[in-house]
C-alpha cells in the first residue's frame, strides 16, 4: 500500500477555553482533492492552519508522507491562505518571482502564468488587480514551487459567480495534473465539483466523510420538494409521512416518492406557485446533520 | 539562503523607490532642514540683544561714542518716539536695553543676558572711543552652526528611516498577512530580518551619498575626514537602529502601538544625542545616559569625521559601540520575532 500524503490523527486545538477543533482524523491518499466543508467558525481554517504549521496543535498528530513534518514540508507544499494582502508596490510578475525564488524547486514561470491565466496582468501593480485576478495570483504563488501537496483555504470566497467558475476550472486542471489538494470551503457546489472526498465539519468535529456520492447514499438519497413558506394554509398533520423542515425561506419536504408526495400536497390544497422539485444535495445533508444552514 | 535574502531585500528596495512620497521625504527632509537653518542662522538672525533708542534732537548731536555703539554688529536697534514707550517695552523684556541720548541715561532689564552684554558694549564703545584704541582682527577656521548641525540632521534621517522604515513596515506586513504568507515558505525569520537590514543599509548609504553631494554643491559643505569611515559609521548606526526597530516590531500587529513606541525611542535620542545642541554644559548623568544611545555614537562619530577631519583611528570606539549595540539588539529582536499572532 502506498503511504498517504497526509495523515491527521486526533487533532485538537483550544484557544483558551474555546475548543476550536475537537478531535479530527483523516487520511489523504496521493492525487485526490480532499475537501473540508462547513460553515464559518466550524474549525476548517484552524484545522488547515495546524497542518500548514501556522498554528501549533493542542494535541494530535500530523504526518506528511508517513513522517512528522520536517523542513522538507515547507519546500514541498504550496499554500494559499484565506486572507493575504500582497507585497506593496510590486507587479504581479515581480510578486510571482519573489515567491518562486524562495524555493529550491521552482515551477517554470511560463507554466505558472499559463495555468493561472496571468498573461494579461503581469505588469500590473498588485494593488490594481481585481478580486478574481488576486485569487489567481495567490494560487500561482501557491504553485510556485511545483508542490506535491496544495492547500487552498476558501479560494473563492468573495468572488462573483463568473470568477468563481473560472477558478474552479483552474483548480480542476491542477487536480488533473496529479497533484494532491486540500480545500476548505463553505460552498457545497464547490465541494461537489472539485472534491473526491469531503469531510463535513461542524463545531470542531467531522460529522460525515466520504465521496459526494457515498455521503448522499449513506445519509439519504431522494428528492426535495420545496414550497413557499405560506403555501400550506393549515398545519401540516402529525401523520404526514415524509420528513420536512419549515423556515422563513419555505417548506422543504424530503421524499423518495415525489409523485405520491405531490398528490398528497394537492389533496391538502397546497399553493403550487413557486414549487420546486430537485435532487437531494449536500446542503440538505448538512442541514439535516447539523440543524443549521451552511451559509448563514 | 543567500538567494532568499537577496530576493526579499530587492523587493523591499523596489517598494521604497516606488513609494514616491516616502522617497521625496527621505531626500527633501534633510535638505529642507539645512536650508531652513542656514537661513535662520545667517548674519541677520544671529543678533543677541535688542536695544531701544529714544528719538530726540540729542540723538543727532551726540555722535562719536554712541555711533560706535550703534555700529556694533549683532545688535538690533529699535527706535521709540517717547521714553514711555521704550520703558514699557523694556519692562516686558521685548528689548534688553533702552538708551535715551537726550538726557544721557540708559536702562537695563534686570537679569537679561542680552541686556548685560549690550550694556558692556555701550560702556566699552564709549571708553574705547575716549582712549583712542585701534582695532586689529584675527582670522581662523570657524565652524558655522549649520555645518555642526549637518551631521546631526543626517543622523536623524538615518534614525527615522531605520526605525520607521523597518519597524513600521514589519508591523504592516504582519497586520496584512504578508508575513504569515512568508512564514509558510522556506524563508527563515533570520533571513527575512537580514534582508530588512541589508535593504535599509543600502538605502541609508545611497540616501546619504545623494544628500551629501547636494549639500556640497549647494552650500559648499566639506567632509574634512575619511569618507569611507563616514559611510561605515552611517551603516553601523543604521544597523543599530534597524535592530531596535526589529525589537519594537517583533510581535505587535498594531501600527498605532508601534508608532507610539518608535516615537518614544526617537524623541529622547533627538534631544540626548546632540542632534540640535551640544550637551557640553549638561549634567553628568545626562551625558552618561546618552552614551547608551546608538544615536549618540552615530552623530558624535559623524561630527568628528565631517567637522574635525577624523578618520578610522579617531572614531573606531564609536564604531565598536554601535557594533556591540547592534549585535545585542538584533539577537534580542530575532529571539522575540514572530511571523504572526498564531499560537
Amino acid at each position: 500500500m502506498t503511504t498517504p500524503v497526509l495523515e491527521v490523527r486526533s487533532l485538537v486545538k483550544n484557544f483558551g477555553a474555546v475548543e476550536a477543533v475537537r478531535g479530527i482524523d483523516f487520511t489523504i491518499p496521493a492525487g485526490i482533492c480532499f475537501g473540508l466543508l462547513g460553515p464559518n467558525g466550524a474549525g476548517k481554517t484552524t484545522t488547515i492552519e495546524m497542518i500548514e504549521g501556522i498554528l501549533t496543535p493542542t494535541s494530535g498528530e500530523i504526518l506528511y508522507k508517513g513522517r512528522p513534518r520536517g523542513r522538507a514540508f515547507r519546500e514541498e507544499v504550496g499554500i494559499q491562505l484565506q486572507s493575504t494582502e500582497l507585497l506593496l508596490l510590486q507587479t504581479v510578475l515581480e510578486t510571482l518571482e519573489v515567491f518562486r525564488n524562495l524555493y529550491h524547486r521552482r515551477a517554470p514561470l511560463d507554466a505558472l502564468i499559463r495555468i493561472c491565466q496571468l498573461q494579461d496582468i503581469l505588469d500590473k501593480d498588485n494593488a490594481k488587480i481585481s478580486g478574481g485576478q488576486k485569487q489567481r495570483l495567490l494560487l500561482a504563488m501557491a504553485l510556485a514551487n511545483d508542490p506535491d501537496l496544495i492547500f487552498l483555504d476558501e479560494p473563492t470566497t468573495g468572488l462573483d459567480p463568473q470568477a468563481r467558475r473560472h477558478l474552479w476550472d483552474i483548480v480542476g486542471g491542477i487536480k488533473r495534473s496529479g497533484k494532491t489538494l486540500v480545500l476548505t470551503t463553505h460552498y457545497m457546489e464547490e465541494a461537489e465539483i472539485l472534491c473526491d472526498i469531503i469531510a463535513i465539519v461542524d463545531a470542531g468535529r467531522i460529522i460525515a466523510m466520504g465521496t459526494p456520492q457515498e455521503l448522499l447514499e449513506i445519509y439519504g438519497e431522494g428528492t426535495v420538494i420545496t414550497l413557499a413558506a405560506d403555501a400550506l394554509k393549515d398545519r401540516i398533520p402529525d401523520d404526514f409521512p415524509w420528513t420536512f423542515r419549515r423556515s422563513e425561506a419555505g417548506i422543504a419536504i424530503r421524499t423518495r416518492y415525489p409523485g405520491e408526495t405531490l398528490k398528497a400536497l394537492v389533496a391538502m390544497g397546497a399553493d403550487m406557485n413557486r414549487l420546486l422539485v430537485r435532487a437531494y444535495n449536500l446542503e440538505d445533508l448538512f442541514i439535516e446533520l447539523t440543524g443549521r444552514e451552511l451559509r448563514p | 539562503m543567500i538567494r532568499r535574502i537577496f530576493i526579499i531585500a530587492r523587493a523591499r528596495i523596489r517598494e521604497f523607490y516606488r513609494d514616491k512620497t516616502g522617497l521625496g521625504w527621505n531626500f527633501l527632509f534633510p535638505l529642507l532642514i539645512i536650508l531652513g537653518f542656514s537661513f535662520l542662522f545667517s548674519e541677520d538672525g544671529k543678533n543677541f540683544a535688542k536695544v531701544g533708542m529714544v528719538e530726540s534732537p540729542a540723538l543727532l548731536e551726540i555722535q562719536g561714542s554712541l555711533d560706535r555703539f550703534r555700529e556694533s554688529r549683532h545688535l538690533d536697534l529699535i527706535y521709540f518716539e517717547t521714553l514711555e514707550e521704550g520703558l514699557s517695552s523694556l519692562e516686558r523684556q521685548r528689548i534688553d536695553l533702552l538708551v535715551h541720548p537726550g538726557d544721557g541715561r540708559y536702562w537695563v532689564a534686570e537679569g537679561s543676558p542680552g541686556g548685560y552684554a549690550a550694556e558692556r558694549f555701550l560702556i566699552a564703545a564709549d571708553h574705547l572711543h575716549a582712549q583712542g584704541f585701534s582695532r586689529s582682527t584675527v582670522t581662523g577656521e570657524s565652524l558655522a552652526y549649520v555645518e555642526w548641525l549637518f551631521p546631526g540632521i543626517l543622523g536623524m534621517n538615518v534614525m527615522f528611516g531605520s526605525l520607521f522604515g523597518v519597524g513600521y513596515v514589519i508591523v504592516r506586513y504582519r497586520k496584512t498577512g504578508v508575513l504569515k504568507r512568508m512564514s509558510v515558505t522556506p524563508l527563515r525569520p533570520w533571513e527575512f530580518l537580514t534582508a530588512q537590514v541589508i535593504s535599509r543599509l543600502f538605502l541609508i548609504l545611497v540616501n546619504a551619498a545623494i544628500v551629501l553631494g547636494i549639500c556640497h554643491l549647494l552650500y559648499g559643505f566639506q567632509i574634512r575626514g575619511s569618507l569611507p569611515a563616514l559611510f561605515l559609521i552611517f551603516a553601523l548606526g543604521g544597523f543599530a537602529m534597524v535592530s531596535l526597530a526589529v525589537i519594537v516590531a517583533s510581535r505587535t500587529e498594531s501600527e498605532e502601538f508601534a508608532e507610539g513606541v518608535l516615537n518614544l525611542m526617537a524623541w529622547p535620542m533627538m534631544f540626548l544625542s546632540e542632534v540640535w545642541f551640544s550637551l557640553e554644559g549638561a549634567e553628568g548623568w545626562v551625558k552618561q545616559l546618552s552614551e547608551f544611545l546608538p544615536m549618540t555614537h552615530l552623530i558624535t562619530g559623524a561630527r568628528k569625521i565631517m567637522n574635525e577631519g577624523a578618520g578610522f583611528p579617531e572614531v573606531y570606539p564609536h564604531m565598536l559601540a554601535l557594533l556591540l549595540m547592534s549585535f545585542i539588539l538584533m539577537m534580542t529582536g530575532s529571539a522575540l520575532f514572530r511571523w504572526h499572532r498564531g499560537n
